[in-house]
């Protein structure tokens, strides 16, 4: 069960898109997973042909918990190693575990061969009233018992469960990372003059927003001023290799996602903007793939639409760095002595002090703004 | 075309773009994106769809003439073949 970002614990296996003896191939989507952020669609890391499918479908696992076996091609078929009943490191044989992390937790047993759950009665009577299943609800009474609270917990519906998890994500982000905050007011009347011009040329499905150039600006700054891209892991950062910008996008229903627009350093305007597109469509309808949700780099979010001026961004951990704009709109500018209303976002950096002081986050601000200045070249 | 069904059609691509929305509760003079909760990015996929279904393409400088309901119909029905 991979870890589709440091909010999630468990996942809920919904469908096998492969089955013992199929090949498959990097990339391909081999499950369908329930969690906090909906059901995503789960991607292969390595070439091979199914060896076992350890995880049955609609049981609920912990990240980390190997689903299944792969076996490397031409590999011979071996018998199952059967399931280790520790948590211990997965060797790292030919025969990977499907997606999974380093770590494999206990194999899941069948929901039937599960012990019973220790419940009070009067939590047995309310889970009876509201349908709810004891499978997967976190007892907190003595012994680990599920209460009648737990029960009405585990009843809500699922933006609840991703209101805790984002809370779980925040917590850990305000208690382990010592946040620094810079703000810019970026003029935009170049931005959007030209933006204005090329849309004015480009038919109505391929015009770009605004957020299109906001974020190639922070992507080509990112190259920049790569103290902001990357992960604090194991007591030390880790730079990225690559620009993945987690854009956060809000759910219809309650909430948030943030999958990643890859390598956005490296696309023109009109990719990053049908991909986003393509993004926003799959958050809010279904259809997000593992790795969006799991290798984002640095995170952007925009409130333009929302009307708040100003965004003070808690950085989503392992990553060091969370850039924010807030509303675009008219206010007053000073320029060679006069005052003129202009087009203004304000951007905002929050950064991570075990990595990066604010002179770097400073020169990561200046370089967003130059770059908007010269839109024609992003 | 009449001008129900213009209304018709214009309420189901905002059903697809908001589909919790009752529509039939959208006030004719009230802002879509307030409405509707929709989105820059929602905004723009209604105006993509309507050049794909209507053959309308509404420039940039007339997004404040389509973004409430009458005013959408009133804007289309000036574009469109309607009956009266």
């Amino acid at each position: 069960m991979p870890s589709l970002g440091a909010d999630m614990e468990a996942g809920t296996l919904v469908e096998w898109k492969v089955k013992p003896g199929d090949a498959v191939k990097r990339g391909d989507l081999v499950a369908v997973v329930d969690t906090s952020k909906g059901a995503i669609d789960i991607e292969i890391w390595e070439d091979g042909v199914v060896a076992e499918v350890r995880v049955p479908v609609g049981t609920k696992v912990p990240v980390g918990t190997v689903l299944a076996l792969l076996r490397g091609e031409g590999e011979a078929a071996a018998p199952s190693p059967g399931r280790s009943p520790e948590t211990a490191p997965s060797p790292p044989s030919a025969a990977p575990p499907v997606a999974a992390p380093s770590v494999a937790a206990a194999a899941a047993a069948p929901a039937a061969a599960a012990p019973r759950t220790r419940a009070s009665p009067a939590a047995r009577s309310r889970a009876h009233e509201l349908g709810v299943s004891f499978e997967g609800v976190r007892g907190t009474g003595p012994g680990g018992a599920v209460t009648v609270a737990d029960v009405e917990v585990a009843a809500r519906p699922a933006a609840s469960s991703m209101r805790q998890a984002i809370a779980a994500a925040m917590s850990r982000s305000n208690r382990e990372i010592p946040h620094y905050h810079l703000g810019l007011d970026v003029d935009l009347s170049r931005a959007l003059a030209w933006l204005a011009r090329e849309n004015e040329r480009r038919s109505v499905a391929e015009r770009l927003l605004p957020v299109v150039l906001l974020l190639a600006a922070v992507a080509r700054a990112a190259r920049e001023v790569p103290e902001v891209n990357g992960f604090h892991e194991g007591g030390q950062f880790r730079p990225a290799g690559a620009v993945h910008l987690g854009v956060a996008i809000s759910l219809r229903k309650g909430g948030l996602v943030v999958p990643a627009l890859h390598d956005a350093d490296r696309k023109d305007l009109g990719t990053l903007m049908r991909e986003l597109g393509d993004l926003i469509a799959r958050a809010r309808g279904g259809g997000l793939r593992s790795s969006e949700l799991s290798d984002a780099t640095l995170t952007v979010t925009s409130l333009g639409d929302l009307g708040a001026g100003t965004v003070f961004g808690v950085i989503y951990p392992p990553q060091v760095a969370l850039v924010g704009f807030g509303r675009i709109g008219e206010r007053p500018w000073a320029v060679a002595g006069r005052v003129e209303a202009r087009p203004v976002v304000t951007a905002t950096l929050s950064g991570d002090h075990r990595v990066s002081d604010g002179i770097r986050g400073a020169q990561f601000l200046t370089t967003v703004d130059r770059l908007l200045q010269a839109p024609e070249e992003l | 075309m009449t001008i129900e069904e213009l209304r018709a059609l214009v309420l189901s691509i905002l059903g697809g773009i908001a589909p919790e929305v009752d529509l039939s509760r959208v006030r004719p003079d009230a802002d879509l994106r307030d409405e509707l909760d929709i989105d820059s990015m929602d905004f723009l996929r209604f105006v993509v769809q309507l050049d794909e279904r209507l053959g309308v393409s509404v420039p940039e400088a007339d997004y404040p003439r389509v973004r409430t309901l009458a005013g959408c119909l009133a804007y289309l029905a000036g574009r469109c073949r309607v009956e009266a």
